[in-house]
């Protein structure tokens, strides 16, 4: 089980700010290619994302248990 | 509140903050408040919406302090953000760094507000008369060249 996290337009893409996939083993590339192509996410390939709440790259392996969040360009301050 | 640097959804107290990085060895302590502005090029904002990535918000923000460490000698940082509705003149962000001297705290609030516009997941959105949207960075992107922070935004120095 990976939760997948969603934040600002992705989250309104999305309609809710969590999903949990069953997978494990797999790269960033494939989550996103492989199991979030359903949704609407156009803008996805234009976020950051962050495994474990570190940031992360497409080759990076996801491994069951842990939480990838996606992080469109962040606007603070 | 025990935490150096936190996310909230209530109103930030400034004197918080500054109390966190206030001690003997401090002959400053700067504050940066960040506020909500009404107009922006002519467009009239009736509110802002920030949401965050709190847990990840909360250690990128404690990244920030560190790496102010790093680069200036003796530096104690503290740095809240709120989240949640906003109106017009509040505050979204307090940041206070105490060093010996003037200059260091200067300049290492300055760089604790564009490091936030980098790396902490917090987004703004905007509430206009006529519609909302969800701000980009800083340089009004709405998307990342790369995945990535680019590298020079990754690192300490």
């Amino acid at each position: 089980m990976i939760d997948v996290l969603f934040f600002a337009e992705l989250q309104e893409a999305v309609g809710k700010g969590k999903i949990t996939i069953e997978a494990d083993g797999i790269t960033v590339k494939s989550l996103k290619t492989n199991f979030l192509s359903d949704y609407n996410l156009e803008n996805i390939d234009h976020a950051m994302t962050a495994v474990n709440e570190e940031y992360a790259e497409e080759e990076t392996i996801i491994k069951s248990g842990d939480t990838v969040a996606f992080i469109p360009p962040v606007s603070g301050g | 509140m025990d935490k150096q640097f936190w996310i909230t959804d209530q109103i930030i107290d400034v004197n918080e903050c500054i109390s966190k990085v206030t001690r003997a060895e401090a002959g400053a302590i700067n504050t940066f408040i960040g506020t909500v502005r009404e107009f922006t090029k002519g467009k009239r904002t009736v509110y802002l919406e920030y949401q965050a990535y709190a847990s990840m918000a909360e250690k990128k923000l404690a990244q920030i302090g560190e790496e102010i460490a790093s680069k200036w000698e003796n530096t104690e940082t503290s740095i809240a953000h709120r989240i949640g509705r906003l109106e017009i003149s509040d505050i979204a962000v307090v940041i206070a760094v105490s060093t010996p001297h003037r200059n260091d705290a200067f300049e290492a609030s300055r760089y604790a507000i564009e490091r936030i516009k980098e790396i902490v997941p917090i987004w703004k959105k905007e509430h206009w008369e006529n519609g909302t949207l969800w701000i980009g960075d800083q340089k009004e992107n709405i998307s990342y060249e790369k995945s990535m922070p680019k590298k020079e935004d990754m690192q300490n120095d």
